[in-house]
């Protein structure tokens, strides 16, 4: 049974020294005279001002968690989907009630706006006046 | 499922050597192609037709200097450019490119292929993080956004062929579609997923992780190079890998339309030469498919990705699978 799985370990091998290889050649073939001004990150030509990993929007914070709750929904599915014609119709609505739970948290989280990114129902406090 | 023979392993190695070079093969024809949209000629001076241009390009990058800027995490920033690689060529394996052409058949094939293609959103994260440039930082972050985002309607869509099948077994999946293609019984599953496979390849018009108007180079910025060719490298190889699934899951594999019904028996050779003529045209197609959209479509804006994918093309899959479902299990249930 897991011999099946033998040409992608040797795949995975070869892959990752074919990668190694093509990345160092540069290294060997290639010149190398570092200096200060061309090791600086790239900021439109202007002295980088701060580190880079400031803090940004909590937007990709509620993406990711929205992802891993619609994710494992996928992978549920998925064992369901094999085999649900060889079973009664007990089986087929337990996952329509799962299904449509899901459905409704996926039409809550979006009426709620958590992933909005139009900015439209943002109020800034400085604009009131 | 057949045993793992000698044979196995020299389809395997022939998949991963015209792999590379498709990739290879894709970058001239986008660049000949973009040239005939835009009304120009495109490369024609290395080799006849422009046609050693790639070998040019690799040869320039690899003289180039590998330049690792100073505040950024070294380790991660070198190990970045190997992930997007090594998960596309590791997609290979399970392909079926013709009958009883394939190199291993696991029966979790389905699975293995998403799990391995959502791998590649660490590579293009990791570089966008380990570079310590603003730029690459806001690249890395809408890559994985959108990547994840979209990878739901994808294995939504994915699902939705399960069903047919029955068996998670990409050679199974095949197999299923030598009288009617997916693309016929389940249109909506199909399109959801070509959408999805060009979110999750990061071309126009979802190409806003690189966007070089806003964001320089996006995650690439800071890489030069071999470390930035192996992501050049990576962007077309998981153009023609995706090129390869859309067949495989939807367009009938290797399966001619409606194959079983009018197509006389063959000899064995004569079969194998067909069918792997058959799948690469098809994959020829959707990788000109890929380039065509490029050229033709601007790109999106970032709310605008988001919000088709979370409150379009979720939904509209999710219902899919349902109604699928439902129609298979009271009207085809003998």
């Amino acid at each position: 049974m897991l011999e099946q799985y033998m040409p992608i370990i040797v795949l995975l091998g070869v892959a990752l020294v074919l990668a190694i290889i093509l990345m160092s050649l540069s290294r060997i073939v290639g010149p190398f005279r570092p200096n200060k001004t061309k090791l600086n990150p790239y900021e439109s030509g202007m002295d980088p001002v701060g580190q880079a990993r400031d803090r940004y929007s909590i937007a990709f914070y509620l993406v990711a968690m929205e992802f891993i709750v619609f994710d494992l929904e996928v992978v549920f599915i998925y064992p369901w989907a094999v085999a649900f014609m060889q079973h009664g119709v007990g089986t087929f609505f337990a996952m329509v009630v799962f299904i449509v739970i899901l459905f409704i948290g996926l039409i809550y989280t979006l009426k709620k706006g958590t992933l909005d990114w139009d900015m439209k129902n943002i109020k800034f406090e400085a604009t009131k006046n | 499922m057949t045993e793992i023979t000698i044979t196995s392993y020299i389809i395997l190695g022939t998949a991963l050597f015209m792999l590379l070079n498709s990739a290879a093969v894709a970058v001239y024809a986008e660049r000949r192609i973009a040239g005939r949209i835009q009304n120009r000629v495109g490369p024609n001076r290395v080799g006849p037709f422009g046609l050693l241009q790639p070998i040019a390009d690799v040869l320039k990058l690899i003289l180039k200097e590998d330049v690792t800027p100073h505040n950024s995490y070294k380790l991660i920033h070198t190990i970045a450019p190997i992930i997007p690689v090594v998960t596309a060529l590791m997609t290979v394996a399970v392909i079926p490119f013709g009958e009883g052409i394939y190199a291993t058949d696991i029966n979790a094939g389905v699975l293995y292929l998403l799990a391995v293609a959502s791998l590649g959103v660490y590579g293009v994260t990791l570089a966008g993080w380990a570079s310590n440039s603003k730029y690459s930082l806001l690249g890395g972050l809408r890559a994985a956004a959108q990547m994840i985002s979209y990878e739901l309607p994808l294995g939504m869509a994915v699902a939705s062929v399960v069903l047919f099948v029955g068996s998670l077994s990409v050679v199974d999946v095949a197999v299923a579609q030598e009288n009617w293609w997916f693309v016929f019984l389940n249109p909506v599953g199909a399109i959801i997923f070509i959408i999805a496979a060009f979110a999750e390849s990061n071309r126009t018009p979802f190409d806003l992780v690189e966007a070089e108007q806003e964001l320089v180079g996006g995650f690439h910025t800071e890489y030069s190079s071999m470390k930035f060719g192996m992501f050049f490298l990576a962007e077309y190889m998981h153009v023609v890998i995706n090129s390869m699934l859309m067949t495989t899951f939807f367009f009938g594999s290797y399966h001619l339309p409606f194959a079983g019904y009018w197509l006389p028996e063959m000899g064995t050779a004569a079969k194998a030469i067909l069918d792997i003529t058959v799948f690469t045209g098809k994959t020829a197609f959707f990788v000109f498919l890929f380039i065509w959209v490029r050229w033709t479509i601007p790109r999106f804006k970032f709310n605008q990705v988001m919000k088709l994918g979370w409150s379009r093309l979720l939904p509209l899959s999710i219902i899919n699978f349902i109604v699928i479902a439902g129609i298979l299990f009271f009207f085809f249930n003998g």
